[in-house]
């Protein structure tokens, strides 16, 4: 990455991060219902791997999305209007905090059952194939969906079939509040795995959003080229516990302080001043960052509540529901 | 075109005259290459438009299904087979979860336009874990479509209107029925989803079936009309969208409703049907409903056993007597 592109990607995870804050705010205030899987601390991946991707590339994320959905385009407010129910929301407020989807940028969506959506990006690879355009597909997925079926059926599909789709596991280290290396056969619980597949298996520092940017950048290309899937395992840490309901107590404070010290926004801050951009310009990003998710909240906040009878629209294509005639 | 056709070749010939019109339209399943599927309801695909377009999947049924959802959300339209349906319950999540809410949840901008086909109902002998009738399973979830068609050329006719439905579906085919022949249709043959059809009229009951109910019940309305009833026979053709307006007018005819079912009693699709009629159509009976469905047990392997669970011609027989009797 050079100077205004790391520039940009640190911008980026600012508002990330000011955004989740945000929901973190306003679900203490009452106005965010259900629950919210935040994900301070992962922000280097969505924006790492976005940098690397092209526009008509298609992502699909877990019910810890946010990230994913700003990283390809949603915007704050529209995050923040669907987590408060509003008409403005991404899905219209029919989605909610774990299926924010924004079809029109090639996210496409946001799955709350673990692992469900790994052979979806794999039939969105196929598609791409099929149709002979070179767009690629990634999954982005916990370390905890390693071990369901329906990741080892997606591997292996994609790896017979050669699809150009990349499988980018976050890990960090805990599904909900069992750490992964306790059930898990492999100490990396992604890497480990590609070899039984006969596809790469690369680890990643995944608060480093340049190592991120690059390890994707060339795993995307061999992708591109019909060379077949990849499976990419970053490992990181959440900042909150799994759910809103978590403080996650079940955490050795040494960990927790050793991975907030390897935060990936103060790791970019670093990195830009390493490559001599003034401190001055990246705490303006930052001031940026801050002030487009406070008027986000604001204009979030300020949108009307759904029309009741949108629950009987969108079943089908034809924009209704009705199941009888 | 030969002058009859089998269920069996009907669905291969559905599928390859929408593999000819539209290029989007791919297949993909176990076995459904060049080995033609273990029912032999693919033969010719393979041949005809390459591997290109009909894919041989490992045993995955999750992969198989959650791909064809990927590949329909982004520009395809893949046909997907699940071997025998009851297998439908190692994918169940993307029937259940995935394929029908992902559109609703998105608040309209995903569209998952996918047929996935699959050889359902008893009656050859493949015991319990083969054998089920599992339309009740998918009609549990809102945002599926349910075609279970009951003749060749209902085959050809809803394979098309399926395969070109923006919303996804659920194509049950029935092995029961595989081997039963019948007039091949005219080019372009489009049975829209949502329409039953009355096979044949008759004054005094309507009897309500699918797929492979369907000829049970014109055999026991041939045996009711030597006894001098007259049993008018709706084939429902497709469960969602649920034809209700055709069932109300047959009633409005005969006043009296008998439902036949493959699947278990039991949560099956007659129950929703005659909740419909009690609440809209009370006023049209003249008797009590009745619903002739499977046993609820699992389905046995001996044939005297299995036609002691699902429905049979005698069975129906019994039950509209009684009712003609009311
Ligand atoms: C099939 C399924 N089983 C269980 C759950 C409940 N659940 C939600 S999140 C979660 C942990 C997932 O951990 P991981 O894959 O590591 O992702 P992370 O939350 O760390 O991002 C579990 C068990 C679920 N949503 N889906």
């Amino acid at each position: 990455m050079d100077p205004a592109e790391l520039l940009a990607a640190y911008e980026q995870m600012t508002i990330i991060r000011r955004t989740e804050k945000a929901a973190h705010d306003l679900f203490l205030q009452g106005l965010v219902k259900g629950t919210t899987h935040l994900a301070a601390g992962h922000e280097a991946i969505a924006v790492g791997a976005s940098a690397a991707l092209r526009p008509g590339d298609y992502v699909f994320a877990t019910y810890r999305g946010h990230h994913h959905a700003m990283a390809r385009g949603a915007t704050p407010e529209e995050c923040l209007a669907e987590l408060m129910s509003r008409a403005t929301g991404l899905c219209r407020a029919k989605g909610g905090s774990m299926h924010l989807t924004k079809a029109s940028t090639g996210m496409l969506g946001s799955y709350a059952i673990v692992g469900a959506h790994l052979p979806m990006a794999a039939g969105a690879a196929w598609s791409a194939k099929l149709r002979g355009t070179e767009q690629i597909a990634v999954a982005f997925f916990g370390d905890g969906a390693t071990n369901i079926g329906a990741f080892h059926e997606a591997l292996n599909l994609a790896a017979v079939w050669k699809l150009p789709v990349l499988f980018v596991c976050e890990n960090n280290l805990y599904m909900e509040y069992t750490p992964i290396a306790d059930v898990t056969a492999v100490p990396r619980p992604a890497a480990d795995r590609a070899p039984a597949y006969g596809i790469p298996g690369e680890v990643v520092d995944g608060n480093d959003v340049v190592a991120v940017q690059e390890a994707v950048a060339r795993l995307a290309g061999r992708a591109r080229a019909g060379d077949g899937p990849a499976l990419l395992e970053a490992q990181t840490y959440r900042h909150f516990g799994h759910s809103r309901a978590d403080p996650a107590a079940y955490r050795p404070a040494e960990e927790v302080e050793r991975w907030l010290k390897h935060d990936p926004l103060d790791l970019a801050r670093g990195r830009l001043a390493e490559l001599g951009v003034p401190e001055a310009v990246v705490t303006e990003a930052a001031e940026r960052a801050t002030s487009l998710v406070h008027k986000a909240v604001e204009a979030a906040k300020a949108g009307p509540e759904p029309d009741p009878r949108e629950a009987m629209t969108d079943v089908w294509a034809d924009g209704g529901a009705a199941w009888r005639t | 075109m030969a002058d009859v056709i089998s269920y069996r070749e009907a669905v291969a010939e559905g599928i390859a005259r929408e593999m000819r019109r539209d290029p989007a339209v791919v297949c993909l399943g176990e076995d459904i290459g060049a080995a033609g599927g273990v029912f032999k309801t693919t033969v010719g695909l393979r041949a005809e438009f390459g591997p290109g377009r009909v894919w041989d999947t490992p045993i995955s049924e999750q992969a198989i299904v959650g791909a064809a959802m990927g590949a329909a959300m982004t520009g395809m339209r893949p046909v997907a087979e699940i071997m025998f349906s009851d297998f439908l319950a190692c994918c169940w999540d993307y029937l259940a979860n995935e394929i029908p809410k992902v559109r609703y949840m998105t608040g309209g901008q995903v569209t998952v336009p996918l047929v996935v086909r699959t050889a359902n109902g008893g009656g050859l002998g493949f015991g319990a874990q083969h054998s089920q009738a599992t339309e009740n399973w998918a009609f549990t979830v809102p945002g599926l479509k349910i075609a279970a068609p009951a003749t060749p050329a209902d085959v050809i006719g809803m394979m098309a209107a399926a395969i070109r439905s923006d919303d996804p579906v659920v194509f049950f085919e029935h092995k029961g029925l595989l081997a039963t022949k019948g007039e091949p249709p005219p080019p372009d043959h489009v049975v829209e989803l949502g329409h039953a059809a009355v096979v044949r009229e008759g004054a005094d009951v309507t009897l309500v079936a699918l797929a492979s109910m369907v000829p049970v019940a014109l055999k026991a309305a041939d045996v009711l009309a030597g006894e001098g009833i007259g049993a008018e026979v709706v084939d429902l053709r497709c469960l969602v969208p649920l034809d209700m307006s055709t069932v109300l007018a047959s009633l409005g005819r005969t006043s009296r409703l008998v439902t036949v079912e493959e699947n278990p009693y039991q949560g099956g699709w007659g129950a929703t049907l005659v909740s419909v009629v009690a609440d809209e159509g009370f006023a049209l009976l003249d008797a009590p409903v009745r619903r002739v469905a499977g046993e609820c047990v699992p389905l046995p392997f001996a044939d005297v056993l299995e036609e002691e669970v699902i429905p049979t011609v005698d069975k129906v027989v019994a039950a509209v007597r009684g009712l003609a009797a009311y």
